[in-house]
């Protein structure tokens, strides 16, 4: 198995293995949760259901830790679905001989983080591995959300006309745990983004009823790789302006240093809205409203050709096709 | 009574719209033969009958003398019964069937042609498109095959009475030359501004005024649009660049005839020949000392890329200008150059100051060509116009037609079936969507225009190539991964017409290997079916990936790390050293590399040539250009282990290190460090002899688009006991790839 940075491996082994075993209608779209309708004697509605595994090294990096990471991403799976997140698991497999402080310390911003986001952690489970057999402690969380409003999001729903807007500056996160990872002289401040998505998305969502088509968060692999798979899912292009797209200078400064394209690089606290045209400016506002959106951008849009692919137009007028990779980054340059 | 001999003779090769037919009528005339000559999609067919002594004249006279621009690649003779033809006539062309013919590549005006453009008296007298069936243009027009003026970009000017007669005339030059035409009815020159607006006033001398001006022109060409200034006119020429987005990439210089082109460069007999050849390319040449050519023209360069014109519109402007321009391709920074003309009033309209244009449609975009003389050869460095799309022979049959999708950067692709592989021209850089675009359809057309239907479909195991990525959405077909290395030395072993096995020396930036890490100096036992690693250059981490591609000090920074305190190097980039220095012992976005040309990096680096570039291989190009032709001296570098063999050449860089720190001057090291790989490439390749028994080496990658690492190396080699194969007609670098990756293919697949 290929390291999985969220890229084309991944995909291809999660539709080979898991898709293939698994195959049902709510799964076929992999989305970032499954929508379930119930239909009972207590009533009707919607329930979002999604779990992620979180594996981060370091597990505590500026800005955050593994603890409120593996909260705000669940929470922001289903909020991705445009639900209203309630319930939350949480699972922990531990390696022998980890710190008990640090544990603490993890359970404690797990609950900060959860009371942020107006969810309850209800049940949970923990295993402990023999040394070497884990690297320190994995969190597991799965969630439950309310879908409130008539919405059906969906990576396959956008359409030609469509605008297409982050929600702020990419790659924090993911420059924070690089900074994080290496002894490094450069200063730069940079915190992780982790957030809680729900309530900007709600905001927007009100905005433009009924206008918005996807939602994503831009998680491992970056924005690049969350808008190849919308490309691919609706079968579109996705054009993006490279001037548009906000990324902050001490974040290019560390791109640079590391030798990494910030489309690349994960947020743990940005998404990606694809919205009717007409509508864009004023769900630009709807995001600009909230203070985690204050740097809300249109950064581009989406066109019927060529179908399937992203591309950039960059600076002095050139079109570079953004792809997916297939795994870590390599040079293509010979 | 004589004996009468009847044959049909049927002709293959490039013999279609190289006016072969009126060759065959005016042959059989003379020799008082009947019969009748048609195309047919295979080629030339040939019914000839009379006295045998004439028939065998006419067999003989057939390949001696056929037109200038046909190649034979073969001919059948099949004796048959004489039909009683009275006389020789040409019969219509044949379209029925697979389309085989060959298309001819773009030619430069031929000396009839000029004679008449010189003229007064004749009716194509100072006409930007006089041409005939020895010139003229042909790959870049045409949509389909069977060649004919349907099916190019003149279909819509049609031919007037004077036009016409010729065209039909068995007897003229311009018999079924397609692309033939008039001031009367042939496309009309114009000039433009910026705004497409036309300008009054004779176009070729306005826009020389411009020139002169210091104006920049943009000028339609064969395969796209070029831009234009007056070479010695410094602030032209950086205008130019600051609109390009060109910093510092040399631009070509186009010259009006030897006699002006020896003035700026040396110019030996070999050169004269690829000056004035039909191909006309780019001829990267050494600069004379006080050429009149402005210092932001090839900047870094000793040497300088030279053309003559190649059409009758650049004829016309140079002896209007009355001195050298440059002229170099149409477009922004690394974009492709643009061929259409709503769009190259888009893309240039903020770059040219007005437009040289006309209306004949380019239906294909091709590059100038270029190419660097060697001694006793030619390294062909870019192949395009003037080359493509002529098929290269194979040595063996290929059983099943293949496509090898090329490479990244420098793509071409490769289409191969018979004994012919069609390599596209250069196309460039995948990640273009442009590019891109150019690709998958070049595929097509020619794939249409050579009758071609690829069943094995060849591509590099790259994972985030888009060639790769297009290979394997080809659906129905085998498909067959190549590895980099592997596929330039079977491109050079097809390029020579050679089976192996040879001691494959690969030498290049990096390719993808096997084993995870990026390979690049490479030493492989290698044949067309197979290779084993024999050898590397040691593994050195590149810090950041990327990054350390576009600044070379990395590399210097890798190699080198703390050991040698006070360098300048370290202290130009004391900013971030120590930063890259721990990227590259955690590893993070590290990768390692046995690469060649992040070796030359560093060594750039360390010399304080080039910390980072601006262009593709600068830092290792201008190392080259660096480096005293007369140094002598060697470096050492030790080679070590057996399976594979590890050649040190750190060893190298440290020996660098500390000549520059003894006050050595940086082109005495440059030579040093350029004898010192050759020499430890040639003991590697000993090493291997001895343990294999191989005694032929080849030579390719991009690295050996260096003449003088070419030339050192391939004289130890040869004083050594070996023979030497190094590339001849397709590219050294990633353009050759495709080939290469072809010639594998077909041999996996079994002749
Ligand atoms: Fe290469
Ligand atoms: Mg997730
Ligand atoms: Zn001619
Ligand atoms: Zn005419």
């Amino acid at each position: 198995l290929a390291h999985g940075s969220g890229g084309k491996a991944t995909q291809t082994l999660v539709e080979a293995v898991f898709l293939e075993a698994f195959r049902n209608p709510l799964l076929a779209p992999l989305e970032d949760g499954a929508i379930l309708p119930f239909d009972g004697p207590l009533g009707t509605g919607r329930l979002a259901f999604t779990t992620d595994s979180y594996v981060v090294s370091p597990l505590f990096f500026p800005g955050g830790d593994i603890g409120d990471l593996a909260v705000n991403g669940t929470v922001n799976d289903l909020a991705m679905c445009g639900a209203r997140p309630r319930y939350l698991s949480a699972g922990f497999i531990l390696e022998e001989g980890f710190p008990v402080e640090d544990l603490r310390r993890v359970v404690a911003s797990m609950a900060q983080a959860a009371a942020a986001a107006k969810v309850e952690i209800v049940t949970g489970d923990t295993k402990v591995v023999q040394r070497g057999r884990a690297d320190g402690c994995y969190i597991t969380t799965t969630g439950v959300g309310l879908v409130e409003r008539p919405v059906t999001l969906s990576a396959g729903a956008a359409r030609p006309g469509d605008a297409v807007l982050v929600s702020g500056p990419i790659g924090a996160h993911g420059a924070a745990i690089m900074l994080a990872r290496g002894d490094f002289e450069i200063e730069a401040p940079i915190a992780s983004d982790t957030a809680p998505l729900h309530e900007i998305v709600a905001g927007l969502l009100d905005a433009v009823p009924g206008q918005v088509r996807t939602l994503r968060d831009a998680t491992r692999g970056g924005l690049a790789t969350v808008l190849n798979e919308v490309a691919a899912a609706s079968g579109v292009a996705v054009v993006l302006e490279e001037a548009a797209v906000p990324v902050r200078p001490e974040v290019t400064g560390v791109c640079e240093l590391l030798g990494l394209d910030p489309l690349y690089v994960a947020c743990e606290g940005r998404f990606v809205a694809v919205v009717d045209g007409g509508h864009a400016e004023r769900a630009l506002d709807a995001l600009r409203a909230h203070p985690l959106g204050a740097e809300a951008a249109i950064v581009g849009t989406v066109a019927a050709e060529p179908a399937a692919l992203v591309l950039l137009r960059t600076g002095v007028g050139g079109t570079r096709v953004v792809d997916v990779l297939v795994g870590d980054p390599l040079p293509r340059i010979c | 009574m004589t004996t009468l001999k009847r044959v049909d003779v049927h002709v293959e090769g490039i013999v279609q719209g190289v006016g072969f037919r009126p060759f065959v009528y005016c042959l059989a005339n003379r020799l008082g033969l009947a019969g009748r000559v048609h195309n047919d999609v295979n080629g030339v067919h040939i019914e000839v009958e009379g006295a045998l002594a004439g028939v065998e004249e006419f067999l003989t006279a057939l390949e001696r003398d056929a037109p200038a621009l046909s190649e034979i690649e073969r001919v059948t003779v099949v004796s048959g019964e004489p039909a009683g033809h009275s006389g020789f006539t040409i019969a219509a062309s044949d379209p029925a069937g697979p389309g085989r013919a060959l298309v001819s590549a773009d030619t430069a005006t031929c000396d009839g042609c000029l004679r008449e453009l010189a003229d007064p008296g004749d009716r194509r007298h100072r006409y930007p498109f006089v041409n005939c069936t020895d010139c003229g243009p042909r790959f870049t027009i045409v949509r389909g095959v069977p060649y004919d003026r349907p099916l190019t970009t003149m279909a819509g000017f049609g031919m007037c009475e004077d036009c016409a007669r010729e065209y039909h005339d068995p007897a003229d030059r311009r018999f079924h030359a397609q692309p033939t035409c008039c001031p009367a009815c042939g496309p009309r020159l114009r000039l433009r501004d910026a705004r497409g607006t036309e300008l009054c006033g004779d176009p070729v001398a306005c826009a020389a005024t411009l020139l002169r001006a210091g104006r920049v022109v943009a000028v339609k060409g064969l395969g796209g649009y070029h831009l234009a200034v007056t070479a010695s006119d410094e602030r032209a020429v950086a205008a130019l660049r600051g609109r390009k987005h060109r910093e510092e990439k040399p631009f070509a210089v186009m010259v009006a005839d030897l006699r002006q082109a020896r003035r700026l460069c040396e110019i030996d007999d070999s050169a004269a020949a690829l000056l004035t050849g039909r191909a006309r390319p780019v001829v990267l040449l050494p600069r004379r000392s006080g050429a009149a050519v402005a210092p932001s023209v090839a900047p870094g360069n000793r040497s300088l890329g030279i053309m003559l014109p190649y059409t009758a519109l650049h004829h016309l402007l140079l002896a209007e200008l009355a001195e050298p321009m440059v002229l170099t391709s149409g477009n922004v920074s690394d974009e492709p150059i643009a061929y259409e003309d709503a769009d190259a009033l888009t893309r240039l309209g903020g770059i040219a100051d007005a437009f040289l244009t006309h209306d004949r449609p380019i239906h294909t975009r091709a590059d100038d060509s270029v190419v660097r003389p060697l001694a006793g050869g030619v390294t062909v460095l870019r192949r395009a116009r003037g080359y493509a799309p002529e098929p290269l022979a194979l040595r063996r049959t290929v059983r099943r037609p293949v496509l090898a999708c090329g490479a990244e950067l420098k793509s071409t692709f490769c289409l191969a079936l018979g004994r012919r592989a069609f390599v596209s021209q250069h196309l460039g850089d995948l990640e273009n969507h442009d590019t891109l675009r150019a690709f998958t359809d070049g595929i097509e057309h020619f794939c249409g225009l050579f009758g071609i239907r690829p069943e094995v479909v060849a591509y590099d195991p790259h994972p985030d190539y888009l060639s790769t990525r297009h290979a394997l959405e080809i659906a129905g077909v085998d498909h067959v991964a190549v590895q980099h290395h592997h596929a330039h030395i079977a491109s050079c072993l097809a390029d020579n017409g050679d089976r192996g096995p040879v001691i494959g020396v690969a030498f290049d930036g990096l390719g993808h290997g096997p084993d995870g890490t990026l390979w690049g100096g490479e030493f492989l036992r290698a044949d067309l079916t197979g290779y084993e690693r024999l050898g590397h250059l040691a593994q050195v981490p590149m810090p950041g990936g990327v990054a350390a591609i576009r600044q070379p000090w990395r590399m210097a920074a890798a190699y080198l790390r703390d050991e040698h305190p006070g360098l300048a190097v370290a202290e130009r980039n004391a900013d971030h050293w120590a930063d890259v220095l721990r990227l590259a012992a955690g590893g993070l976005n590290s990768p390692l590399t046995s690469s060649a040309g992040r070796l030359f990096d560093a060594v750039s680096a360390l010399l304080g040539i080039r910390d980072r570039i601006s262009y593709e291989g600068q830092a290792a190009i201008e190392l080259e250009q660096r480096a005293d032709p007369a140094e002598t001296g060697v470096y050492p570098a030790e080679v070590t282990g057996a399976g594979p063999l590890v050649v040190q050449s750190g060893d190298l860089v440290r020996a660098a290190a500390a000549d520059l720190a003894a006050g050595v001057d940086s082109g005495v090291i440059a030579g040093r460090f350029h004898n010192g790989l050759a020499a430890v490439v040639t003991r590697a390749c000993a090493a291997i002899r001895q343990s294999t028994g191989l005694t032929a080496v080849a030579l390719s990658g991009g690295v050996f688009q260096n003449a003088l690492l070419l030339e050192r190396t391939a004289e130890r080699l040869r004083a050594a006991g070996f023979r030497v194969l190094t590339h001849v007609r397709v590219p050294p670098n990633d353009g050759g790839l495709s080939l290469g990756q072809a010639a594998v293919a077909a041999a996996q697949d079994g002749a």
